[in-house]
C-alpha cells in the first residue's frame, strides 16, 4: 500500500475542512445551545474618560426575562485586573484592567453593566433601561499631546501617559555602529514622519463566548485563537484552578490577531454563569466588536536615514510613539518592539538606533493585528528607501539592490542582532519584475508624465522580510514574553492504521487539518485521508500554544514531525523483532521497513496492530507507539519577497485603482501550494486596506465614528484587484522541512507598495507624502495643495472622518505629514 | 406573536413569532439553522444571505413575518443526495474559502449571481458580490470559483449539474 503513494509535500490538496463550512454544518461559537442557557449583554460607555457618579438599574431588573444586572461594584472583589504577558521593560507603567468598569471609564465602549435574561434580545431590550451618571473628564486623543508637560492623564494614578521607553542601539549593543556618528557623517540624510493609522482587525465572525458551570469542570467555549492560552490565563486572573477549566475554540470565524486575547467578556461570562450556575452566552454585535474587541497599529514614525551619494546607506534611526489606547492587553507593550528588528529589513545598515515610547490614550487598546510590529516597520523602511531614492534620483530598485544582504552572504547577522538563515533577495526581484513587465511600465509612466495625462502611472515597490513563528523561547524571554514559544502535537496510532493527530495549534482558518494530514502522510505512510487532525479543546489538546504570528507551520509543523519520528523509532523496535532482524539492518522510508538486501518488510500500520494485541513484543518494549512532541525551535523564520504595484491615479478625482498587483513570496519549502496562495492572497487584501481604505477614526470626544460596516471600509470584491503571485524556494535551514512562514508576509508586504505607488504616480506634481488611508479627497487635496490651489491650512483643516476618511489630517504637511 | 407559515430547505414551518423578530433570528433560533450566520448589524456583509421565493436576500433585513407563506433557502438546503451544488463544489475545488464563516452567504449570492447572469465575467461576479464581505481570502480564489461553477452549470457540464439545474425554483436565483 505504502509503495502506491505519492509525496503529499507541495501537493496541491483540497481542504479537509470544507466540507462542513461549505454546508452548513458548523459550530461557531453562537451556535451553542445548552439547556437552561441564560444570555448576557453588555452596557458599553458612550465617554471616553469619566468617573461613574450613579447607576440606576431598577427598571432593567424588572424588565421582561431578566435574571439579573451587575455593576462593577458587584463583580469588583472577583474580577481580577486582565494580565498584560509582556512587560517590555522593567519599569513599564501597566494600569489595573478591570474587565468591567468599577469607579471610572477610560474609553468609550468599556463595559459598564451586564445584564442576563432569559433571551438574547431581552438581555439588549433592559440594557435601553439603564441610567449611568458620568463626571467627564479630560480626553486623551492625541499621542503627542499626551506626552507634553502638564498633559491630562489617562491614568492619574501612574503619574504619566507614558507606558514604557524601549530602546536598541547598535553602538551600545555591539552589533554596529553610533548612529549619530552615521548621520553626521554621510552625504544625504532624509527625515521623515510616517503615520500607521489605526486598523481594526475585523474578523468576520463576531466574538463569543459560552460558559457552562454544570460539569465537574467549568467549560468555556470562546471564539479565540488561543484557547491554552485562555485557560492558563484564566487560572491566573480568577484563581480558577487550572485543571478545573476547560477551554474549546470550536469553528472561530477568523482571528487575523484580534483573537489572541483574553478578553473582558470571557471574564464576565465566566463569573456570571458561575454566579448563576447556569450556562450563560454573550455573543457581541459588529458594533460592539468593532469599538471593543482590540484595535492594531497607530503608529507615528520618526524615521531619519543617511547615506553617501553613492546610493550606500549609512544609518537609520527610528523614533516611534506607539499608540497603547487605554489599557495594556495581553501583548499591547510588544507589538511595536517587534518591529524593532525588522526596520532594518533586508538591508546591510552599519548603524540603528530604535526607540519607542509607548503613550496611553482614551481610546480602544490596541494589540496585535495581523503582522503585528512588522507591518509598520516595513511601511517605514520601504516608504524611506523611497524617499532616500528620489534624494538621490536613483531609481528605487538599484537602491535597493545596492544595500541589501546577497544570496552568498547568508546566513547573515543584521544590525539588530538577528541571523537571517536562508534568503535570495535577487532570484524573487527578477522574477517579480518579469512579471510585471517593470521597464516595459516605467516606459508607460515615463510617456504619460510627458503627455500630461490626466490619470497617471505610478510604481511601487516593496522588498520585505519578516521574522516569524514565534517561537525561540530563549528570545522571547530575552525579550521579557510572559511565555516561551514552543509548539506540542500527539500523535494516536490506532489498531486499524489510521492515525490521530492531536496539534497545540489551533487554526481559525488556516487549514491545519488539510496540512498536517499531509506532513503525516508522508511521514508515517499512511493515507491523507486515514489522518485526523484534533485540536482546539483543552481537554483533547492538552498542551499548546496556538495560532498567531505565523508560527503554525514552523512550530507547530514540526512538532508533528518530530513526533511522528518517534512514532517511527518505537515502531522500528518492534518490526525489527516481528521481522527477527536487527534494528541496524532496518531500512525506512515511509511507512515501510525493509531488512537491507532482502525483500522482507512491515509497515507502521501492521506494527501499529501487533502493538495493539501485545501479544509478542520485545522484553521491556511499552505496548504503544502513541507519541508526543514539544517543538522549540533555534530561530525565527524569515519569508521574504517583492512586490510590485502599479496605480493609477486620476489627478483630477484623487481616485486610485490598482493596475497590477505581483507578489513572488520566498516562503522555502511549500506543503500545500494552493493553501499558500490563499493565504497570501488574504494577506494583499488586509495590507493593501491599511494602503486605500481602512481607518478607525474618533472625533474629538473620543468617540469611534467608524464603528459600522458601513463606515469602517473593509474592502469588497470591487475594491481589490486580481493579484498575480508567483514564488522562489529558498528552503529554511532551520527546520527539517525547511518551511517558512506565510500567515502575515501579505499583509506585512502590500501596503509601502500600495502607497509608494500612488506617490509615485504623482510626486512630479510636487507631492511628498499623502497618509494613509490614500483616499480620494486625500489625494485630491495633496495634488492641489502641491499646486498652490488649495492652500495648506485648508488642505490641513479636514480631521480624518468615517466613511473611509473623507476628511483628512495634514494631507501635505511640510514634514510629511503627522497626526495631531 | 404573529403566526407564520413558511416552508425552509423544503420542510413546512408554522410558528408563532415576535413581529420584531429577523428572518435570521428565527433560522438560527427558532428552527435551528445555524448554517446561515450573522456577521454584522447594519446589513453590510452578507453572511446571513439566504434565498426567498428563489431571490437572494440578507436575512437580516427581512422580518420573520414577512416570509409568512414563502419558500426558503438556506446553506443547508443545497445539496441534493449528497450531491453538491456546484457552487458548493466550485468553492471546494478553488480554494475560495478559509475560515469559513462568508461562506454560507457567498455562496447564496453567487448561485443567486449566476441566475441572473450565467456566465459572467470577472468583473461582472466582483460587481455581483459586492454586497458580501470576506476577510480572508481576498476574493481571488471566490471570483474564480464562481466563474468555474458558470462553466460546470452551462448545458451539457455533466450529470451533477444537470441535476440540480433541472430543479431551479429552490436552488438557482434570479427569480425563476
Amino acid at each position: 500500500m505504502t509503495a502506491t503513494l505519492e509525496p503529499e509535500l507541495g501537493r496541491a490538496r483540497k481542504r479537509k475542512e470544507d466540507a462542513r463550512l461549505i454546508t452548513g454544518r458548523t459550530r461557531w461559537t453562537d451556535n451553542l445551545t445548552l439547556p437552561g442557557m441564560l444570555h448576557l449583554a453588555m452596557l458599553r460607555s458612550p465617554v471616553a474618560h469619566g468617573n461613574i457618579t450613579a447607576i440606576d438599574v431598577e427598571a432593567a431588573k424588572r424588565s421582561p426575562g431578566v435574571i439579573t444586572v451587575l455593576t462593577g461594584r458587584d463583580l469588583a472583589d472577583e474580577q481580577g485586573s486582565l494580565p498584560t504577558a509582556w512587560p517590555i521593560t522593567p519599569d513599564m507603567k501597566s494600569p489595573a484592567h478591570p474587565s468591567i468598569a468599577v469607579d471610572g471609564v477610560k474609553f468609550a465602549g468599556e463595559i459598564v453593566v451586564a445584564v442576563v435574561a432569559r433571551s438574547d434580545a431581552e438581555a439588549r431590550d433592559a440594557l435601553d433601561l439603564i441610567e449611568v451618571d458620568y463626571d467627564d473628564l479630560p480626553v486623551v486623543l492625541d499621542m503627542e499631546a499626551a506626552l507634553a508637560e502638564g498633559a491630562d492623564l489617562v491614568h492619574p494614578d501612574l503619574g504619566t501617559n507614558r507606558s514604557a521607553l524601549w530602546v536598541f542601539d547598535s553602538g551600545e549593543v555591539g552589533s554596529g555602529g553610533d548612529v549619530e556618528d552615521a548621520i553626521r557623517d554621510s552625504e544625504v540624510v532624509v527625515k521623515r514622519r510616517f503615520r500607521q493609522q489605526r486598523l481594526i482587525p475585523a474578523f468576520m465572525e463576531p466574538r463569543s463566548v459560552v460558559m457552562d458551570p454544570t460539569g465537574e469542570q467549568f467549560t468555556l467555549w470562546s471564539s479565540t485563537q488561543v484557547p491554552h492560552i485562555v485557560r492558563v490565563m484564566m487560572a491566573l486572573t480568577l484563581g480558577v484552578p487550572e485543571h478545573k477549566l476547560r477551554v474549546i475554540a470550536p469553528d472561530v470565524g477568523g482571528g487575523f490577531g484580534g483573537k489572541l486575547q483574553f478578553h473582558p467578556e470571557e471574564v464576565l461570562t465566566f463569573l456570571v454563569a458561575r454566579r448563576l450556575g447556569k450556562p450563560v452566552k454573550w455573543t457581541e454585535s459588529r458594533s460592539e466588536s468593532l469599538v471593543s474587541g482590540h484595535h492594531g497599529r497607530d503608529q507615528i514614525q520618526d524615521i531619519t536615514i543617511s547615506a553617501n551619494s553613492d546610493g550606500t546607506v549609512t544609518g537609520l534611526k527610528v523614533e516611534l510613539m506607539a499608540d497603547m489606547g487605554a489599557y495594556l492587553g495581553l501583548v499591547t507593550p510588544g507589538v511595536p518592539v517587534l518591529g524593532a528588528f525588522m526596520f532594518n529589513a533586508i538591508y546591510k545598515i552599519p548603524a540603528y538606533h530604535f526607540a519607542c515610547t509607548n503613550v496611553f490614550t482614551n481610546k480602544t487598546w490596541t494589540d496585535a493585528y495581523r503582522g503585528a510590529g512588522r507591518p509598520e516597520a516595513t511601511f517605514g523602511i520601504e516608504r524611506i528607501m523611497d524617499e532616500l531614492a528620489v534624494e538621490l534620483a536613483m531609481e528605487p530598485l538599484e537602491l535597493r539592490e545596492k544595500n541589501w544582504i546577497s544570496h552568498e552572504e547568508f546566513p547573515y547577522t543584521t544590525v539588530s542582532t538577528l541571523t537571517y538563515d536562508s534568503g535570495n533577495y535577487e532570484a524573487a526581484t527578477a522574477k517579480a519584475k518579469e512579471l510585471f513587465d517593470y521597464d516595459g511600465l516605467r516606459a508607460e509612466q515615463r510617456r504619460r508624465r510627458e503627455s500630461e495625462d490626466p490619470v497617471q502611472l505610478g510604481i511601487g515597490i516593496s522588498t520585505f522580510t519578516e521574522m516569524c513563528g514565534l517561537a525561540p523561547s530563549r528570545v522571547l524571554g530575552s525579550l521579557s514574553y510572559g511565555a516561551g514559544g514552543w509548539e506540542h502535537a500527539s500523535i494516536r496510532m490506532l489498531p486499524t492504521g489510521k492515525v490521530e493527530v492531536i496539534t497545540g495549534a489551533t487554526p481559525h482558518g488556516q487549514g491545519h487539518e488539510t496540512a498536517w494530514s499531509q506532513i503525516v502522510s508522508d511521514q508515517l505512510g499512511v493515507a491523507f485521508e486515514d489522518v485526523e487532525v484534533l485540536h482546539g479543546d483543552t481537554q483533547i489538546s492538552h498542551k499548546g500554544m496556538d495560532t498567531y504570528g505565523s508560527r503554525s507551520l514552523v512550530v507547530g509543523g514540526i512538532a508533528v514531525v518530530k513526533a511522528a519520528e518517534k512514532v517511527v523509532e518505537k515502531a522500528r523496535t518492534v518490526a525489527a523483532h516481528m521481522l527477527e532482524a536487527s534494528e541496524d539492518d532496518l531500512e525506512y522510508e515511509r511507512g515501510r521497513f525493509t531488512v537491507k538486501g532482502t525483500d522482507k518488510g512491515t509497515t507502521v500500520a501492521d506494527v501499529a496492530l501487533a502493538v495493539f494485541a501485545a501479544h509478542d513484543l520485545p522484553d521491556g518494549v511499552e505496548p504503544s507507539l502513541d507519541s508526543d512532541a514539544t517543538f522549540d525551535p533555534e530561530n525565527f523564520s524569515f519569508p521574504h519577497g517583492t512586490h510590485l504595484c502599479a496605480t493609477e491615479v486620476d489627478t483630477e478625482t484623487g481616485e486610485v485603482s490598482i493596475r497590477q498587483y505581483v507578489c513572488v513570496d520566498d516562503i522555502g519549502i511549500v506543503v500545500n501550494p494552493v493553501i499558500v496562495e490563499g493565504q497570501i492572497h488574504g494577506g494583499l487584501a488586509q495590507g493593501i486596506a491599511q494602503a486605500l481604505y481602512e481607518e478607525a477614526v474618533y472625533d474629538e470626544s473620543g468617540t469611534l465614528v467608524t464603528g459600522t460596516l458601513a463606515d469602517y471600509l473593509v474592502p469588497s470584491a470591487v475594491d481589490l484587484p486580481h493579484f498575480v503571485t508567483d514564488r522562489t524556494e529558498t528552503p529554511s535551514t532551520t527546520n527539517p522541512l525547511g518551511v517558512k512562514g506565510v500567515g502575515e508576509a501579505g499583509t506585512i508586504a502590500a501596503t509601502p507598495a500600495v502607497v509608494n505607488a500612488v506617490l509615485d504616480a504623482v510626486r512630479h506634481l510636487g507631492v511628498t507624502d499623502i497618509q494613509m488611508p490614500t483616499t480620494p479627497q486625500r489625494v485630491w487635496r495633496a495634488i492641489n495643495s502641491a499646486r498652490g490651489e488649495v492652500k495648506a491650512d485648508a488642505a490641513g483643516a479636514t480631521e480624518a472622518a468615517a466613511g473611509g476618511g473623507l476628511g483628512s489630517i495634514d494631507a501635505n504637511s511640510d514634514n510629511g505629514g503627522g497626526a495631531r | 406573536m404573529s403566526r407564520i407559515t413558511v416552508t425552509v430547505d423544503g420542510v413546512t414551518y408554522n410558528d408563532e413569532v415576535e413581529p420584531r423578530t429577523l428572518l435570521v433570528h428565527y433560522l438560527r433560533e427558532q428552527i435551528g439553522k445555524t448554517g446561515t450566520v450573522i456577521g454584522c448589524d447594519t446589513s453590510n456583509c452578507g453572511a446571513c444571505t439566504v434565498h426567498l421565493d428563489g431571490q437572494s436576500v440578507k436575512s437580516c433585513s427581512v422580518l420573520a413575518v414577512q416570509v409568512d407563506g414563502s419558500e426558503v433557502t438556506t446553506i443547508e438546503g443545497l445539496a441534493r443526495d449528497g450531491l453538491l451544488h456546484p457552487v458548493q463544489q466550485a468553492f471546494h475545488d478553488n480554494h475560495a474559502l478559509q475560515c469559513g464563516y462568508c461562506t454560507p452567504g457567498m455562496i447564496m449570492q453567487s448561485i443567486d449571481l449566476l441566475g441572473d447572469n450565467p456566465n459572467p465575467d470577472e468583473d461582472e461576479v466582483r460587481h455581483g458580490l459586492e454586497g458580501n464581505l470576506c476577510r480572508c481570502t481576498g476574493y481571488q480564489n471566490i471570483v474564480k470559483a464562481v466563474r468555474d461553477a458558470a462553466g460546470k452549470m452551462q448545458g451539457g457540464a455533466g450529470p451533477e449539474a444537470e441535476r440540480v439545474s433541472s430543479q431551479p425554483s429552490t436552488v438557482a436565483g434570479g427569480g425563476n
